[in-house]
């Protein structure tokens, strides 16, 4: 009987896996610079769409396999043209103001971001699904499933343990940790908290761009996917608790299972889905699973 | 008589630290009562329980004969207890007047959309209080500029203004100088007595606390360990030794 | 204010086709006055398009499927629905503050544009749906004259709105709004809810969106999806930081300056128009935190100093 799910299951932990990779980098954010960036969802967008347009043109080119690299470097530009100089202009005046004022600029960079993607890449929706035709398929037990989900789910639990491995184990990782604790104390050791913000925020930015070129292939692009995206992003967070990881992860598997369900049985919920999961967790732990009303800037 | 409040067995755990260990206490209508106590042996837990700001483990608060013990601050502060705070707790967006004129409606009803917050008769209720405590001069600064003798004042005006029964104050003569304390506290009690307001004040100052109260508590790790009139109680070597320290 | 209301109902006169730019305008400037009222909390509600989409599509359910076709029951009936559905939206996001306040408002803002673009047969889907000229009061009056009358009406709720909002923020209920910005903790320990009191001004914030909405739906005969979208959302909450946090009259100036804009903007810079709004926030954010409102009350008190 569970083999007759396992379609279902599989598309579930594939759309959890890119879910949870935009979900952990705003999570990572806000726990970090106790920020919650509207704008999240068009790092994701514009890695996605930077991911198709590089990909449509190696492919184009003859050369589809570099389809992949396409993925793997639209990323890392998104991050590199945008982190360090969102973070140190527009974020680091907000550190220290009213909260309201962090709100408005997050907003502000969002509705800028969004018009910038359409000026740049254009109206038109696009779709680069090359990488994914280039994966193929597998047979398991008697079902066939595509490569390019079991390698999505592979990159999501290796992306989850890298994040847990990083803040555990490394140098830096330890420094965000002491961030987080404690702002003041940290500072106060000597660590250069301005240095660690810049870099989770690079972190979080280069997840949801990832998140978003690894989406492509299976979705494409188009206009308004950086505010599907971020909605959907607070959702996840909220469920799993803002600043939580564990509980981003978790909350992406819960919501994945739950669409991918939603489009098996009444396809007509599947966008609003997220958004009842997240009311009925709401309603009964109001900061989320695993969160905790400490965590509100005081 | 029955107390006007009454505490018992009052448990808290604070992550393995208990700064209510089994509070005992009773406070009869119209005493004014002080607490010392050294730092941490959770005198202002203690303000925290009564007003509904922390929960007990374990225990029991009546006010009134009613119990309180695990009502939220609102509907305490409704019931007749009014609470002012060692650091200031003042509404920086408004005027020294507005923040008393918010209480006073409060204290009559909030729910009138309608009419403006200054009105005559908040207003006038306002002013009285503020000519009480001698603040009238500084009724319409910002309370973000007030300077810093007067924030506490401008404190215990918004309680005062609740007309409590009961009145918490803690550490009301802290941050005031020794030269300004008797006149404040003569005004303080002048009106607790006129308005027949049962108060308790938590006290670092000894002078204060021998003058003006009928009894003291003296708390040390999160109980009542002795309690009487103050001229016994602060003359008592045990008393002294842990409480007041060396000197 | 009777000074703009004299200059709004004249100029239509002589340019036909700004007087129909007013009355959108008052419509948006109304659903901005409902952004700066939880403003004054410290709330910001990112996704207040919705009540105006629920007052929009009020206004084409009621006339299609509920049969009412006068103007004025209609605004009241619209208005009324989206206090209630303010209500039902509000007693869950009291509860919440600051960042995630306003993120769930644009959650639900966008959960509704999705329903509104999907629910096809019910809603027209992204076509939306048609809003038919209505009558007044019993009258029924071809477009042009309808139009003219609408904008007298917009007018009049513009200054009837004006009046009891600002009445309502001097109240006790309006001026504890900024203490929960300023000292939640205080306010409970003087025996006021701030969630009862957020409530109150959600509600109120709800419907003066709602109206806005219906007003809007009403001038322009049609109602689409794009009503719960974002960048409206986006837009209101421009209006009501340039207002800035003091005024209620600033939420119409602020809403008026932006229609002038981008009327005249739409031709060269349409495809940019959030980037502008985007660049307009932080700017006003930047330089002009009292937002222009203040900028006029600055303005018009060195006049004065100057006369004197």
């Amino acid at each position: 009987m569970l083999a007759n799910y396992a379609p279902l299951i599989v598309d579930g932990l594939a759309d959890a896996a890119l879910i949870f990779f935009v979900a952990v980098g705003l999570t990572l954010v806000f726990s970090v610079l106790h920020i919650l960036n509207v704008a999240h969802g068009s790092f994701y967008s514009l890695g996605a769409y930077l991911s198709v347009v590089i990909g449509s043109f190696v492919a184009g080119r003859g050369w589809p396999v570099l389809s992949f690299f396409a993925l793997v470097i639209s990323p890392f530009l998104v991050t590199v043209a945008l982190g360090p100089l969102i973070e140190r202009t527009l974020l680091r005046w907000t550190y220290g103001r009213p909260e309201a004022l962090q709100i408005l600029v997050t907003f502000g960079l969002f509705l800028i971001l969004e018009d910038a993607q359409k000026l740049i890449f254009g109206v038109q929706p696009y779709s680069q699904d090359t990488p994914m035709l280039l994966l193929g398929t597998s047979q398991i037990a008697g079902i066939v499933y595509l490569n390019y989900q079991l390698l999505l789910i592979g990159l999501a639990i290796v992306v989850a343990i890298g994040l847990r491995l990083l803040l555990k184990r490394t140098g830096i990782g330890k420094l965000i940790v002491a961030v987080v604790a404690d702002q003041e104390i940290a500072r106060a050791l000597g660590i250069d908290a301005s240095r660690v913000f810049m870099l989770a925020f690079s972190l979080g930015v280069f997840l949801a761009a990832l998140g978003g070129a690894l989406a492509s292939p299976t979705v494409g692009v188009s206009p308004g996917l950086g505010a599907e995206t971020i909605v959907l992003a607070f959702a996840v967070a909220a469920i799993g608790g803002l600043g939580q990881i564990e509980g981003a992860a978790l909350a992406a598997i819960l919501v994945g299972l739950a669409r991918s369900a939603a489009i098996y049985f009444m396809p007509e919920f599947q966008p609003v889905v997220p958004y009842l999961v997240m009311l009925a967790v709401l309603l009964v732990r109001p900061y989320g699973l695993f969160g905790s009303i400490g965590l509100r800037r005081v | 008589m029955m107390p006007i409040l009454s505490v018992r067995d009052l448990h808290v755990n604070f992550g393995g630290v208990k700064p209510a260990d089994g509070v005992e206490l009773d406070i009869h209508a119209g005493e004014i009562v002080a607490i010392i106590g050294p730092n941490g042996s959770g005198k202002t837990t203690f303000i925290n329980l009564c007003t509904g700001y922390v929960n007990p483990a374990r225990g029991s608060i009546l006010f009134d004969g009613q119990p309180i013990t695990n009502l939220p601050p609102r509907k305490i502060a409704r019931r007749g207890i009014a609470r002012a705070f060692q650091i200031p707790q003042l509404f920086t967006g408004h005027s020294l007047l507005e923040n008393v004129m918010l209480a006073v409606a409060a204290r009559s009803d909030i729910w009138q959309p309608m009419g403006p917050l200054d009105r005559e008769i908040y207003r006038e209720a306002a002013l009285r209080i503020l000519d009480l405590l001698a603040l009238n001069d500084a009724a319409d600064q910002q309370t973000a500029t007030l300077p810093e003798g007067l924030r506490k004042l401008a404190d215990i005006a918004i309680a005062i203004a609740l007309k409590p029964r009961l009145l918490l104050l803690d550490e009301p003569t802290s941050g005031v100088s020794t030269a300004e304390k008797t006149p404040l506290m003569d005004t303080i009690v002048a009106m607790l007595r006129a308005e027949r307001m049962t108060a308790l004040f938590v006290e670092h100052d000894m002078d204060v606390v021998e003058r003006y109260a009928d009894r003291v508590f003296v708390w040390d790790t999160g109980r009542v360990v002795a309690s009487g009139h103050p001229r016994e109680v602060l003359h008592n070597p045990n008393v002294v030794e842990r409480v007041v320290g060396v000197g | 204010m009777l000074g703009i209301a004299v200059l709004a109902a004249l100029l239509p006169l002589a340019v036909s086709w700004l007087g129909f730019v007013f009355t959108v305008a008052i419509g948006k400037g109304l659903a901005a006055l409902g952004v700066a009222i939880l403003l004054r909390a410290g709330m910001i509600s990112i996704g207040h398009a919705l009540f105006f989409a629920i007052g929009a599509y009020a206004i084409a359910f009621l006339m299609r499927d509920a049969a009412i076709g006068e103007l004025v029951t209609l605004f009241a009936c619209a208005t009324l629905i989206t206090a209630a559905a303010g209500l039902v939206v509000g007693a869950f996001m009291v509860r919440y503050r600051g960042i995630f306040f306003a993120m769930l408002n644009l959650a639900v803002s966008m959960v509704f544009f999705t329903l509104l673009s999907k629910l096809y047969r019910l809603t027209g889907g992204t076509d939306g749906m048609r809003v038919p000229t209505p009558s007044l009061l019993g009258m029924e009056l071809s477009r042009p004259a309808f139009e003219q009358a609408l904008h007298l009406i917009a007018i009049a709720i513009m200054v009837g709105v004006a009046l009891i909002t600002d009445r309502y923020l001097k109240s006790p209920l309006g001026q504890a709004l900024s203490a929960i910005a300023t000292n939640e903790v205080r306010l409970e320990f003087i025996g006021v809810s701030a969630r009862g009191v957020l409530l109150v001004a959600y509600i109120a914030s709800a419907a003066l969106a709602g109206l806005g909405g219906a007003l809007s739906a009403v001038a322009i005969g049609h109602v689409v999806p794009e009503f719960s979208y974002w960048t409206l959302s986006g837009q209101l909450v421009l209006i009501a930081v340039l207002g800035g946090i003091g005024g209620v009259p600033g939420a119409f100036i602020g809403a008026f300056f932006l229609e002038l804009v981008r009327t005249f903007a739409v031709g060269f810079a349409a495809e940019a128009w959030n980037a502008i709004i985007g660049i307009s926030l932080l700017v006003v954010i930047f330089f002009l935190p009292e937002g222009l409102f203040g900028l006029l009350q600055r303005l018009e008190t060195r006049m004065r100093g100057r006369k004197s």
